[in-house]
C-alpha cells in the first residue's frame, strides 16, 4: 500500500531560522497519526507544508501521492482540514456551512444534498440545522467542523488541536468519530495537548526544536522511556527543548 | 477571601452561571475546573467587578463586588484568558505602566515579583509583542501581581500551552501560595486539579461538586475498571454493547467501565475472551472520572 503521507528530510528556514529541520516519516492509509510537539517546535509549519500552504526550503514529500512542490492544488482537493481556531462560518447556518465547504469541495449539488441530510442525522442536528452556527454549544460546532472536514472523503484529514477546552464526554464522542473515520479508511494527522488522546493514536511523533526526536506506537514509547504515561514521556524529551513558540 | 452565594448571571436565552455559591479561605489556591461555556469566565469578571450578576452576592476581601467596586479593583490582581498588556511596550515599560496604575512602583514591591520577574528579565528591554507565549504569561502575571494584590484571579492561564510550560506555570503559583498569596485559578485540564487545595467542578454554569481533589474520587458511585486489550477500537465496540455496564468510555490507554458489583469484573473478562491480551483491573476514580459521572447524574 502506498503510504498517506511520505517525509523525507522536509525542511523549512525563515532567515537564519530553521523551524523544521529536517524531519522524515512515513504516514500508512488509515492510520492515526498524532503529531506533538512543545509550543514552538514547529508542528504549525510542518503542518502547513504538507497541506500545500507554504514551499519546504528542502527535503521531499508526498501527501495523498502528490508532491508538496508541484502539485499543491492536487494536495488541497485530497485532504480535509479542520483547527480549533479556524472551522466554520458563525454567521451561517448549520445547513448553509455544509453547503459552503461541500460547493468549496466540489460536490455536485445531488451528492451534496444526500450527503448533508445524513450528516445532520448522524449528529443528531435535525433540530438545529437552520440555527445559526454561532448559538451551537463549543463541542456541536467542533463535532460538526470535523464531519464538514471530510464530507468530500478527503484520503487524509488534518485536525490541529480539535478538542482544545471541550468537556470531557464531547472530547471522547469527538474521538467516536476519528475512530469512525479511521475505520472508513480516512487517514488521520492530528495535534493535541491533551496527553490521553496521545493514547488514542496508532503512533506519535515527537517534535522538539524543529526535529522529530521520537516516533512509534505510544505503549512502546513509554516502554522505552520507562514512563507511566506519555505525559511523562512528552516531558521527558520536551523539557530539552531550547525554543519557545514566536 | 472569597465568598460567593447564589450568584446567578444570563445572557438573552443563556444561563452563564446558575445559583453558584462557594468560599475561597485566606492563603487557599482554589481551582475553578470546566470545560469552555461552563462558566469560569463570567464568575471570574463577576468577582473582579468587570460583570456585574443577575442575582446573588459575593464579596472579596471583605468588600462587595457592587457596592465596593472600587475598594475590590485597587486590591485584586487579574490575569485575563486573553494576553492584555501592551505589544508595543518592553517589558520593563508594561511593568512599570501597570505600578503606576495602582499608585506604586516596581521598586516597592519587588520582592512578591522577583522569582518570576528574574526569568524574563534579561529581555527586559524587548516589546511584549516581540515575546515568547511562556515569556508573555511571566510579563503578565508579573503586572498582575505588580501592586502585591491580596487575592489573584488567572482565567485559564494554561490553556493551549505544552505541557512543560504548564507544569513551569503550575511551580510558579506554588511559589506565590508558599508567599501567603489567595488565588482564584481556572482550567479545562483536569489533570491540574490535583495541584489545587481545593477545586470546584463546573459546568453549564453549575457546580457539580467543591472538595478537596483528594476527596472528590471518595465520591465516585460504582467500581470503575480499566480494560486494556490489542484492539482497542474493536473493544470499546464491544463493551458499548454491554447493556450491564453503567458507563463506558476511552480513557488514554485503557477503556474505563463502571460497574456495580466486584463480581462483575470476573463478568466482564467471560464477555471478552475474544481479545487478545485482554487486562481487566479495578482503579481508583480520576478527577476526569468524577466529572464525567457527574455531567450524567
Amino acid at each position: 500500500m502506498t503510504p498517506a503521507i511520505v517525509c523525507r528530510n522536509l525542511t523549512k528556514q525563515f532567515g537564519a531560522f530553521r523551524a523544521v529541520d529536517a524531519i522524515s516519516f512515513d504516514v500508512q492509509p488509515g492510520e492515526i497519526f498524532g503529531f506533538l510537539g512543545a509550543n514552538g517546535a514547529g508542528k504549525t509549519t510542518a503542518m502547513r507544508m504538507l497541506c500545500g500552504l507554504s514551499y519546504p526550503t528542502s527535503g521531499e514529500a508526498t501527501v495523498a501521492g502528490y508532491d508538496v512542490y508541484r502539485e499543491q492544488e492536487k494536495i488541497k482537493r485530497k485532504i480535509g482540514y479542520m483547527s480549533q481556531k479556524f472551522s466554520l462560518y458563525e454567521n451561517l447556518t448549520v445547513r448553509e456551512n455544509i453547503t459552503f465547504f461541500g460547493g468549496i469541495y466540489g460536490l455536485s449539488d445531488k451528492v451534496l444534498k444526500e450527503k448533508r441530510e445524513a450528516m445532520i442525522g448522524t449528529l443528531g442536528l435535525s433540530n438545529e440545522a437552520g440555527k445559526l452556527v454561532g448559538s451551537l454549544p463549543l463541542g456541536w460546532k467542533q463535532k460538526l467542523a470535523f464531519s464538514v472536514a471530510v464530507l468530500h472523503d478527503p484520503a487524509i484529514v488534518f485536525l490541529d488541536e480539535p478538542t482544545g477546552g471541550v468537556d470531557p464526554i464531547t472530547r471522547r464522542q469527538f474521538w467516536d468519530l476519528i475512530y469512525a473515520a479511521a475505520d472508513r479508511g480516512i487517514t488521520v494527522f492530528v495535534t493535541t495537548h491533551y496527553m490521553d488522546e496521545a493514547e488514542y493514536c496508532d503512533r506519535i511523533s515527537i517534535m522538539v526544536d524543529g526535529r522529530i526526536e521520537a516516533l512509534d506506537a505510544p505503549r512502546l514509547l513509554k516502554e522505552r522511556y520507562h514512563a507511566a504515561d506519555m505525559q511523562d514521556v512528552f516531558y521527558q524529551l520536551a523539557r530539552k527543548a531550547v525554543r519557545s513558540d514566536n | 477571601m472569597i465568598r460567593v452565594e447564589q450568584l446567578s448571571k444570563t445572557y438573552g436565552d443563556v444561563r452563564a452561571v446558575r445559583e453558584v455559591s462557594f468560599a475561597v479561605e485566606r492563603g487557599e489556591l482554589f481551582g475553578l475546573i470546566g470545560p469552555d461555556g461552563a462558566g469560569k469566565t463570567s464568575l471570574i469578571r463577576i468577582l473582579t467587578t468587570l460583570l456585574r450578576a443577575d442575582s446573588g452576592t459575593a464579596t472579596v476581601g471583605g468588600y462587595d463586588v457592587v457596592t465596593d467596586y472600587r475598594a475590590i479593583r485597587n486590591t485584586v490582581g487579574y490575569m485575563p484568558g486573553r494576553f492584555s498588556l501592551y505589544q508595543d511596550l518592553s517589558i520593563e515599560e508594561n511593568l512599570h505602566f501597570f505600578a503606576t496604575l495602582f499608585g506604586t512602583t516596581v521598586r516597592e514591591n519587588y520582592a512578591v515579583i522577583r522569582p518570576i520577574y528574574e526569568q524574563i528579565e534579561p529581555f527586559k528591554k524587548r516589546r511584549a509583542g516581540q515575546l515568547s507565549g511562556g515569556m508573555k504569561q511571566k510579563l503578565a502575571l508579573c503586572c498582575a501581581l505588580v501592586h502585591q494584590p491580596t487575592v489573584l484571579f488567572l482565567d485559564e492561564p494554561t490553556t493551549g500551552v505544552d505541557v512543560v510550560s504548564r507544569k513551569e506555570f503550575w511551580d510558579m503559583l506554588g511559589l506565590l501560595k508558599s508567599q501567603g498569596m489567595t488565588i482564584l485559578v481556572s482550567t479545562p485540564y483536569m489533570d491540574e486539579a490535583s495541584l489545587c487545595d481545593r477545586i470546584a467542578l463546573i459546568q453549564e454554569g453549575k457546580i457539580l461538586s467543591v472538595d478537596t481533589p483528594a476527596a472528590i474520587p471518595g465520591q465516585y458511585r460504582g467500581i470503575l475498571l480499566a480494560v486494556r486489550a490489542d484492539e482497542i477500537y474493536a473493544l470499546l465496540k464491544d463493551l458499548r454493547a454491554l447493556p450491564w455496564l453503567k458507563s463506558c468510555y476511552a480513557f488514554g490507554e485503557s477503556i474505563h467501565c463502571t460497574v456495580g458489583q466486584p463480581a462483575d469484573a470476573a463478568r466482564l473478562r467471560e464477555a471478552l475472551t475474544g481479545h487478545s491480551n485482554l487486562e481487566v483491573k479495578e482503579i481508583p476514580a480520576s478527577i476526569e472520572d468524577c466529572f464525567i459521572q457527574l455531567m450524567n447524574p
